[in-house]
C-alpha cells in the first residue's frame, strides 16, 4: 500500500510536467492544425538553457526557467513566422514533414553545440527526501510538480481570461468567422506556436534537473506529448492535463510492477489502444479548447 | 526516350559493376544503397501512392532482419532461401496488423501508430533477452548459400541485392499499372470520389500497408545476411528518416524517385565522410528536407522529366502532360477551415 502510495507521488510528480508539454503541443495540434514533431525539441532546447543558466552562468533556478520559457518562446516564434506561416494553406501532410526537417535540424543542432554526451543540471535544492509519513519525496521533485502546477494554472488563465486568449479559442472554433470579427489570425498563430514552444522548453527546464540532459531526450518528449494529446483529445486543455498526469502514474505503476524496462512503451500502447477505441480521447465531449 | 536511354545505361552499369568497382568498401557502399533501394520502393508504395507517411518503417525493415537471422540460426538452421520469404511475411502481418489499426483513421493518427509500434518494437528487441539477446544482438547469421556455393563475397551479394531490388521494382511497376494501384491514387487524390465509385478506401491502404512492410521485411533480410549481425540498431530512428528523405527527394510517387533518392543519398554521405562529421549530415538531411517542401515538392525526378518535357516541346515534341498534384504535396481542398 505504501509502495503504491509512493508510486502515485512519483507518477503525479512525472506527470505534471508531461501535463505541460501536453498542453503546448494540443494549442498547437488544435489550433494550427500542424502536427509538431518538433516538440520536443523545445523541451531540450528547455533542459539545455536551464543548464546554461544553472551550471555555466550559476544564476538560480527561477531565472533558469525564465531563461527556458524565453528560449522557447523566441525559437517557437520564430519557426512559425519562417516556416509555417509561408506554409498555410497546404495540406496537414506537407507541414508535417517541414515539421520532421525541423526536428532533425534542432536535434543535431543541438548534438553539434553540446556533444552527446548527458549532462547533468546542477540545482539547488538539498538532495535529502522529505518524508511526510510513509512517502518519500525530493525536495527538487516537489518543486517540479507545485511549479508544472502553477505554470498550468497560468496557462489556463491566460487562455480563459485574456483578450489574447478569447481571440485564440475564437481561431480555434471557427477560423473564418473570428477572422471576420477583426481576429489577426496570422499573429494568432504565431503566437500559439511560441506559447505551446514555451511550455515544452518549461517542461524540459523542470524535468532536466530531474533526470539528464541529452541531444536526443526530445524524442521521448514529443512521443510523450503525442500520447498526452491523443489520451486527452484535440485541442483539449483540460484533457490534456488529466492526460499527462494519467500518463505519468500509468508509466510509474507500469515500471514498478510489470518491468522498468517496459516504462516506455507505456505511452506508446496508451496511443495505439486509445486510437483503437476512442479515437476522440478518453475525456472527449466534443472537440474544444480551453 | 532519355528514360530509356538511362534505364539501359543504368542496367548496364549495375550488372557491370564488380568489374569497374575496384575497391571492396564502394562495393559495399553500393550493395548497401541496393538494400535501401528495396526500403525506398516499398515506402514509396505508402507515402508516394496512397499518400500514407508511414514513420514505422524501420520497425518492418528491423522485423525482416530479425526474423530471418532467428531463423536461420541454431537452432531451427533455415537455409535463406526460406527466411527470406518468412521475413517479408512476418513484417507483412505486422504491417497488415497495423493497417487495420490506423488506416481507419489515416493521417497524422497514422503516422503516430507506427512511431508508437516502432516504439514497442524496439524496447521488445531490446528487453527480451531470451530470444533476441537484448542490446548485444545476434552474430553470426551465415551468408545465403545455394547449392554448392556461399555467397561470401561481395561481388556475389551484389548481385542477389541487384536481383531483389530489380524484382521489387518490377513488382512496384506492375502494381502501379494495376487497378490496385489506380484505385491507390484514386484514393491519394480524391478519396470520397474513390469511394462513390466503389473502391473499398480501408481495404486498399491496409493491402498497401502489407505489400510495403513485406517488401520492407525483404531489405531486412537481406541487410541481416550480409552484415551478418542483428541488433536494436535495425529499429533506429534514422533508418526511417533516410527512408523518407529519399523517397521524397527522389521523387515521391514514380517508380524512378526513390531509386534516385536511394542512390544518392547512400552515396553521398559516403562522399561527404571526409569532409563532414555524422552530425552534420543528419543536419543537412533536415534542411534538405525542408528545402524540397518548399522548391522542389515534387522532387528530383519529376523536376528533371519536367525540364526535359519542356525542351521536347521547344523542338516541336509532344505537349506536355500535366499530372496533377502529387502525394503528400497537394493544396489543401476547399476552405481553409477544419472538417
Amino acid at each position: 500500500m505504501d509502495q503504491l502510495l509512493q508510486h502515485l507521488v512519483n507518477g503525479l510528480v512525472l506527470g505534471g510536467t508531461y501535463a505541460l508539454l501536453g498542453i503546448g503541443l494540443t494549442l498547437i495540434f488544435g489550433l494550427m492544425s500542424v502536427v509538431n514533431f518538433a516538440h520536443g525539441e523545445f523541451y531540450t532546447l528547455g533542459a539545455y538553457a536551464a543548464f546554461a543558466t544553472l551550471a555555466l552562468a550559476g544564476l538560480p533556478f527561477f531565472v533558469a526557467l525564465l531563461a527556458a520559457i524565453a528560449a522557447g518562446a523566441a525559437l517557437g516564434a520564430l519557426t512559425e513566422r519562417a516556416l509555417l506561416r509561408p506554409l498555410r494553406g497546404h495540406s496537414i501532410d506537407t507541414i508535417m514533414l517541414v515539421m520532421i526537417g525541423v526536428w532533425i535540424v534542432m536535434q543535431n543542432a543541438e548534438l553539434l553545440a553540446w556533444g552527446g554526451v548527458a549532462r547533468s543540471i546542477p540545482h539547488p535544492f538539498p538532495t535529502a527526501p522529505l518524508s511526510l509519513g510513509p512517502l518519500n519525496i525530493a525536495p527538487l521533485r516537489l518543486f517540479v510538480v507545485v511549479t508544472a502546477a502553477v505554470l498550468i494554472v497560468l496557462a489556463w488563465l491566460a487562455i480563459q481570461k485574456t483578450r489574447l486568449g478569447t481571440a485564440m479559442r475564437a481561431t480555434f472554433q471557427d477560423r473564418e468567422t473570428a477572422a471576420l470579427m477583426g481576429v489577426p489570425i496570422a499573429r494568432i498563430h504565431t503566437i500559439t506556436f511560441a506559447f505551446g514552444s514555451a511550455l515544452a522548453a518549461a517542461a524540459g527546464a523542470l524535468l532536466g534537473p530531474v533526470f539528464l540532459a541529452y541531444p536526443s531526450m526530445g524524442d521521448l518528449a514529443s512521443l510523450k506529448a503525442f500520447s498526452v494529446v491523443i489520451l486527452g483529445g484535440l485541442g483539449n486543455f483540460a484533457g490534456a492535463t488529466l492526460g499527462g498526469l494519467l500518463l505519468g502514474v500509468a508509466e510509474e505503476l507500469g515500471a514498478g510492477y510489470i518491468s522498468s524496462g517496459y516504462r516506455d512503451a507505456v505511452g506508446f500502447v496508451a496511443i495505439i489502444l486509445v486510437l483503437l477505441f476512442r479515437p476522440a480521447g478518453l475525456f472527449a465531449r466534443a472537440e474544444r479548447i480551453g | 526516350m532519355i528514360a530509356r536511354a538511362g534505364l539501359a545505361l543504368g542496367a548496364v552499369a549495375a550488372v557491370t559493376a564488380p568489374w569497374w568497382v575496384a575497391n571492396p568498401y564502394h562495393l559495399h557502399v553500393l550493395i548497401m544503397a541496393g538494400v535501401f533501394t528495396i526500403l525506398a520502393l516499398s515506402l514509396n508504395l505508402l507515402l508516394g501512392y496512397t499518400g500514407q507517411l508511414s514513420l514505422g518503417h524501420a520497425a518492418f525493415f528491423g522485423i525482416g532482419a530479425y526474423t530471418s537471422a532467428l531463423l536461420s540460426l541454431p537452432p531451427l538452421q533455415w537455409s535463406f532461401w526460406l527466411a527470406l520469404p518468412a521475413a517479408a511475411l512476418a513484417s507483412g502481418l505486422a504491417g497488415w496488423g497495423i493497417g487495420r489499426l490506423a488506416l481507419k483513421l489515416r493521417g497524422a493518427y497514422f503516422v503516430l501508430v507506427t512511431i508508437s509500434f516502432a516504439g514497442v518494437i524496439s524496447l521488445v528487441s531490446i528487453n527480451w533477452m531470451e530470444l533476441t539477446n537484448g542490446p548485444l544482438g545476434l552474430p553470426g547469421v551465415p551468408p545465403p548459400s545455394l547449392g554448392p556455393w556461399t555467397l561470401r563475397t561481395k561481388s556475389a551479394y551484389w548481385y542477389l541485392v541487384l536481383a531483389t531490388a530489380a524484382l521489387a521494382y518490377f513488382v512496384c511497376h506492375r502494381l502501379v499499372g494495376s487497378r490496385i494501384g489506380r484505385a491507390f491514387v484514386a484514393l491519394r487524390e480524391n478519396e470520397p470520389l474513390a469511394e462513390s465509385v466503389g473502391i473499398d478506401g480501408t481495404r486498399y491502404l491496409v493491402l498497401a500497408a502489407v505489400i510495403s512492410a513485406a517488401m520492407a521485411g525483404v531489405g531486412g533480410s537481406l541487410y541481416a545476411h550480409y552484415t551478418r549481425f542483428v541488433s536494436p540498431e535495425v529499429f533506429l530512428f534514422s533508418y526511417t528518416v533516410t527512408m523518407v528523405i529519399m523517397v521524397i527527394a527522389g521523387g515521391q510517387g514514380t517508380l524512378a524517385g526513390p531509386v534516385v533518392g536511394a542512390l544518392l543519398f547512400t552515396a553521398l554521405p559516403e562522399a561527404l565522410r571526409e569532409a563532414m562529421a555524422w552530425q552534420w549530415q543528419m543536419l543537412a538531411y533536415g534542411v534538405i528536407l525542408i528545402v524540397c517542401v518548399f522548391f522542389l515538392p515534387r522532387g528530383i525526378v519529376p523536376a528533371i522529366v519536367a525540364t526535359t518535357r519542356r525542351t521536347d516541346r521547344a523542338a516541336g515534341g509532344p505537349p506536355e502532360m500535366r499530372s496533377g498534384s502529387v502525394g503528400l504535396f497537394k493544396k489543401r481542398r476547399g476552405s481553409d477551415s477544419r472538417s
